[in-house]
């Protein structure tokens, strides 16, 4: 167990600035997600942690050593890969027990640490098997097995649930969380879910581009997103952004409808950013709502979420969520509340996070 | 995996079965051949036809062979020469493994300066068989003087271009995360050739040691050029030494038991590694 410190880790392929300096102080135990698209350099940051990637510039240190030119194995970690990378031709024991053996683990200690990662993992009954007479669920089990006998200063997870069905990653996603709590382990966990991101983080890495946009907990990021792409990426659907312009005691969206002006800002150009479940139907039209025609309505059950498009002949496209028992028909015209105190306000030329709630 | 081609009909089953046939008879009609008349005396043979069925001279020729007729022809006795060939050919199979994993593991997991370079260099060699340097090759085993020895017999055909090839294929299917797991699972390079990449090898290497095994054991050429003394003459190259060009002169019915000697030790290595062989070479799954 011990801290994991980044300080401007950078990463240049040739001209090519993949990782453009990210910094950031993990305390012990802690689990932290690093989230965002595919190719936004997530992968290659855990990697340069776990040393299977040279880093350019910049400081990496797991329990205040520095790490930058140690190979893996000198590192202290434990890594859990996508598709598990379990040695097909070793038994799930020997999966588990090869690193101890590596390290000089012999005997009685051996078998008595494989079988408690074992339990722990519920593995027991299928020491004896061979990956390849797994299923999905209990190869990744063992994947996990194989970092947590080993007993690691950190944790590093590069996107472990994605060759899993919906159900299983579920269910995996509750057992992660659950043994890192148990087992105390600073943890860095890449996926590009944000679901999953959010379920499992203590802190959560939001990276884009290779710029790491915002870190901070889950919820600070779903309330307080630091720009546009933040508050994009997380929650789902994506928030709605809405074209608007601060003018007199209004605030005048694209459609000419009209929300009260939020304090502190100039006159100009902004983006209003509104999540779909912060618009409400209402009965009456006026300040403060916005009028759509319902385009398609998604059921889920309990939730139906709906595309609509703003104004009469507006251009933007709107999504808001309603029971699922209370569905607008296609092709209706509805009054939408937007709940002003959840709003969010960006700068319309560098999309950053201007104020709100 | 044949349905879809040929039907499972009746009469294409028959066709199947008799095609099949057809090509064992004409593939084993020759080995049976030498074996019946490796059981005739020697006037039998010399007066045609060969009867089809073996005779009532095979513990007699067999036993003439082992008790020193060979060594009276060559001056060499057989189990001599098949300790030769047993040597030359494992010597060139387990030699060739051995320097084309090394050569593989290399090129695919390491990155050094001129790595495509030697990569290519080896890949050329493939041009080059025994039979085009030979005198060059010749020239340095003199000087070196391995003429007479196994170590001659061996080296020069150890180098093997193809072998590289296969295993390079093979450790580029091993996908990039196993490696990535084994370093930190804290193996190094000589801990991931032993503990991983040399089991997940193991049905190649036994295709390939079979096929290599019959390719030192056939050799003719090189034995024939870098062995001057009968005593380290390979089976092959004494068989050939037993036929004189007056028939009459050439003891045919231990030239048939030599043959036939010469025959088994292979036919050995393929039966005992049939089913790694198989394996070897229609294995996907890994």
């Amino acid at each position: 167990m011990a801290t994991l410190s980044l300080k401007d880790v950078r990463k240049t392929y040739g001209k090519t600035d993949v990782i453009h300096g990210v910094s950031i102080d993990i305390a012990d135990g802690e689990f932290v997600v690093i989230v965002g698209p595919s190719g936004c350099g997530k992968s290659t940051l855990l990697r340069m942690v776990a040393g299977l990637e040279e880093i350019t510039s910049g400081t990496i240190e797991i329990g205040g050593r520095v790490v930058n030119t140690l190979e893996p194995r000198a590192r202290d970690i434990a890594m859990v890969f996508q598709n598990y990378a379990l040695y097909p031709h070793m038994s799930v024991f020997d999966n588990m027990a090869y690193g101890l053996r590596i390290a000089g683990v012999r005997g009685d200690d051996l078998k008595a640490r494989v079988a408690k990662a074992a339990e722990m993992l519920d593995l027991s009954t299928l020491l004896d098997r061979k990956p390849r007479q797994l299923s999905g669920g209990q190869r990744q089990r063992v994947a996990m097995g194989r970092a947590l006998v080993r007993d690691p200063a950190a944790f590093l997870f590069d996107e472990p649930l994605s060759n899993l069905d919906a159900k299983l990653r579920v269910s995996m996603r509750l057992q992660i969380k659950d043994l890192q709590r148990r087992v105390a382990t600073t943890s860095l966990y890449v996926t590009h879910d944000q679901v999953e991101a959010m379920t499992l983080a203590d802190r959560l890495i939001v990276m884009n581009k290779g710029v790491a946009e915002q870190i901070a907990t889950p919820m600070e990021i779903y309330d307080a997103p630091a720009n546009m792409f933040v508050a994009g990426f997380i929650g789902s659907p994506a928030m709605n952004f809405l074209p608007a312009t601060v003018t007199g005691s209004d605030l005048l969206i694209s459609d000419g409808s009209r929300m009260p002006r939020p304090a502190g800002l100039q006159d100009g150009g902004v983006i209003l950013g509104v999540r779909p479940e912060h618009l409400t139907r209402s009965r009456s039209a006026g300040p403060g709502t916005l009028t759509v025609r319902v385009l398609a309505v998604e059921t889920l059950g309990a939730d139906a979420f709906v595309h609509a498009r703003l104004g009469e002949s507006g251009s933007e496209d709107i999504v808001f969520r309603v029971p699922g028992h209370d569905r607008p028909a296609e092709g209706t015209v509805v009054s939408l509340a937007v709940d002003q105190d959840k709003v969010h306000i960006f700068d319309a030329a560098t999309q950053r996070r201007i104020s709100g709630m | 995996m044949a349905e879809g081609m040929v039907g499972t009909s009746k009469r294409s089953i028959a066709l199947g079965h008799f095609l099949l046939i057809l090509g064992c008879v004409i593939v084993a009609f020759p080995i049976w051949y030498v074996t019946v008349a490796s059981t005739h005396s020697i006037q039998t043979i010399l007066n045609p036809p060969l009867p089809m069925l073996p005779g009532a001279e095979a513990a007699q020729n067999y036993g003439e062979a082992f008790s020193g007729s060979i060594t009276r022809i060559g001056g060499v006795s057989v189990e001599r020469l098949l300790l030769n060939s047993t040597v030359m050919a494992l010597g060139i199979a387990v030699g060739k493994i051995i320097i084309s994993m090394a050569s593989a593991f290399a090129i695919v997991f390491f990155r050094f300066p001129l790595r495509m370079a030697c990569f290519w260099l080896i890949f050329i060699t493939l041009m080059l068989p025994v039979e085009v340097r030979i005198m060059p090759t010749y020239k340095v085993m003199v000087d070196l003087g391995l003429i007479d020895t196994y170590a001659g017999l061996i080296l020069p055909l150890i180098a093997s271009a193809t072998a590289t090839l296969l295993f390079r294929q093979f450790f580029m299917t091993i996908p990039n995360e196993l490696l990535e797991a084994a370093r930190v699972d804290g193996a190094g390079p000589w801990r991931f050739f032993k503990d991983i990449l040399l089991p997940l090898s193991a049905t190649n290497i036994a295709a390939l040691f079979v096929i290599l095994f019959i390719y030192g054991w056939t050799q003719y050429l090189w034995p024939l050029l870098v062995t001057n003394s009968n005593s380290m003459n390979t089976i092959v190259i004494a068989l050939r030494k037993m036929i004189s060009f007056a028939d009459a002169d050439t003891p045919w019915n231990l030239v048939m038991v030599t043959s036939v000697l010469a025959i088994l030790p292979p036919v050995l290595v393929v039966v005992l590694m049939q089913r790694w062989f198989v394996k070897g070479l229609v294995e996907t799954e890994k």
